[in-house]
């Protein structure tokens, strides 16, 4: 089996438009979680006023007719994209050698509802010709795929939170097997739309904290509410380390790891023993080839809801059980709120600069931490010490997805 | 009001600018909308359905396939609207 590299990253999120610019307000402590101004929320009487809008408009970055064609998801893949894409170097190689595994969890909401006003209102002539284009899932993986000449297979998992890590676990595999030298993955989500927070808002999911939006994502908190939509994309160039080193690229770290478990106990609920989420994480670090006391800084998936995060402490202390006092966790979501089909991406980059950068970003709005999760979460930026060490990224997904993702220093 | 034909030129320019990001003044008489301007039909479509609100006038989908260049829709829509 080949080894695998990421030799370019990508991002835009609540934090800022690019990877480093994300990484370096998480580093700060920042949160990019914000009252909601549109005019829909007074409208539709929203019961949730707030959420983690990207920092940087997709449409001014990109041009007129490329926003036209795409769908705010879509946007927001390209962008990241294109970023990891310049960021590794524009690798050179044959088309059919390169591929795309591009997630979302919801896909083209916007379009979808926004044709069905246009039909509504006007007519089925006023549906855009490009809507069935715009709002189908894999539409970030295509905009990617034709922007980039990826003729190697385009493919997009959908497994609503955990999509983003299982698009990178499936890329990592691609290349691992030989099936392609290079692949552009990640996920994206733009969900920020009445439909979708009216929906997460009836199942009681999302935070209520309307007059403190910056306090309301707080992982791990004994306050926490639930938690708080983002939006946004990841993206990271992965190849294989003789194509990477070849070419002279510069390499941020190996991912070793990429594992999908299903629980089979609830539609939403997390199994509340961790089961499906502790063999993700056991089978993440089998296939890395290591042990659990190898594994020095988890990126949990955290989203600050009160069955969550404390379902995803016992898988933790089920894999790691003495080890866990070792491990130094960051609840990200903290800042960015939970991007969806695009949290495991940008998780995973800023995983990779936690790695690379020996760097653990603090976990804010940790006022009073549940004295059922003690799990060390520090609230500054911690260095890592092992210059070997493996970091694992967790993501699960209402339909009892769990995806796990190991990266390893080199 | 009717709009000359010169305002529709000027008008469908405009349209086919904010589809396409093609310049107004490459939209010109002669040029053929797949040929010259490389216009897709899913361009074409939302081009003619953004003209019908522009210039108040119906062109029906079979008469989209005789649109051929751009001096064919200026025709149309000047000769067929309200």
């Amino acid at each position: 089996m080949r080894r695998v590299v990421v030799t370019g990253i990508g991002a835009t999120t609540p934090l800022a438009g690019d990877a480093h610019g994300s990484w370096d307000s998480l580093l700060r402590g920042e949160s990019g979680i914000s009252t909601l101004e549109q005019d829909w929320v007074a409208k539709y009487e929203i019961p949730v006023t707030f959420a983690g809008q990207a920092k940087v408009l997709a449409s001014s970055v990109l041009t007129p007719q490329e926003a036209k064609r795409l769908d705010p998801s879509s946007q927001f893949a390209l962008i990241a994209a294109r970023e990891a894409w310049a960021d590794a170097g524009e690798p050179e190689l044959e088309p059919d050698r390169l591929a795309v595994d591009f997630a979302t969890g919801i896909g083209g909401v916007w379009t979808l509802l926004d044709a069905f006003d246009a039909l509504k209102e006007r007519g089925p002539r006023r549906v855009l010709p490009m809507t069935v284009p715009m709002l189908m899932p894999n539409g970030p993986a295509a905009a990617i795929g034709m922007a980039l000449g990826a003729r190697g297979g385009v493919r997009t998992a959908v497994s609503a939170c955990a999509s983003g890590n299982e698009a990178i676990a499936n890329a990592f595999h691609r290349i691992q097997r030989g099936e392609a030298d290079v692949v552009v993955a990640g996920g994206a989500e733009a969900a920020i739309h009445p439909l979708p927070i009216s929906a997460f808002a009836a199942m009681h999911a999302l935070s209520k904290r309307n007059d403190s939006p910056e306090q309301a994502s707080r992982p791990y908190d004994s306050g926490r509410d639930g938690f708080v939509m983002g939006e946004g994309a990841g993206a990271l160039v992965l190849e294989s380390l003789d194509g990477a080193k070849a070419r002279g690229a510069k390499i941020y770290c190996e991912i070793v790891g990429g594992s999908v478990t299903s629980d089979s106990y609830h539609i939403t609920a997390p199994d509340p023993e961790g089961a499906g989420a502790a063999r993700a994480m056991l089978d993440a670090l089998a296939q890395a080839g290591a042990g659990i006391e190898d594994v020095e800084h988890v990126n949990a998936h955290a989203t600050s809801t009160p069955v969550g995060d404390i379902a995803e402490y016992t898988a933790i202390k089920r894999v790691f059980g003495k080890h866990t006092d070792n491990l130094v966790i960051a609840a990200t979501k903290a800042s960015t709120g939970h991007l969806l089909g695009g949290a495991g991406a940008i998780e995973a980059v800023f995983t990779i600069l936690a790695l690379k950068n020996q760097t653990v970003a603090p976990t804010i709005n940790l006022d009073d931490q549940d004295p059922d999760i003690p799990l060390n979460v520090p609230r500054v930026k911690t260095q890592l010490v092992r210059p070997d060490a493996i970091a694992i990224s967790n993501s699960f997904g209402f339909g009892g997805h769990n995806a796990v993702l190991a990266f390893r220093s080199v | 009001m009717a709009h000359t034909q010169q305002e529709v030129l000027a008008g469908l320019a405009e349209l086919v600018n904010d589809e396409t990001g093609i310049a107004t003044d490459a939209v010109q008489m002669e040029k053929s909308f797949t040929d010259d301007l490389d216009i897709d039909s899913i361009s074409m479509m939302t081009i003619v359905v953004n003209a019908e609100d522009k210039f108040s006038v119906k062109i029906p989908d079979e008469e989209v396939k005789n649109l051929i260049t751009v001096a064919d829709a200026v025709n149309f829509i000047t000769e067929n609207q309200d």
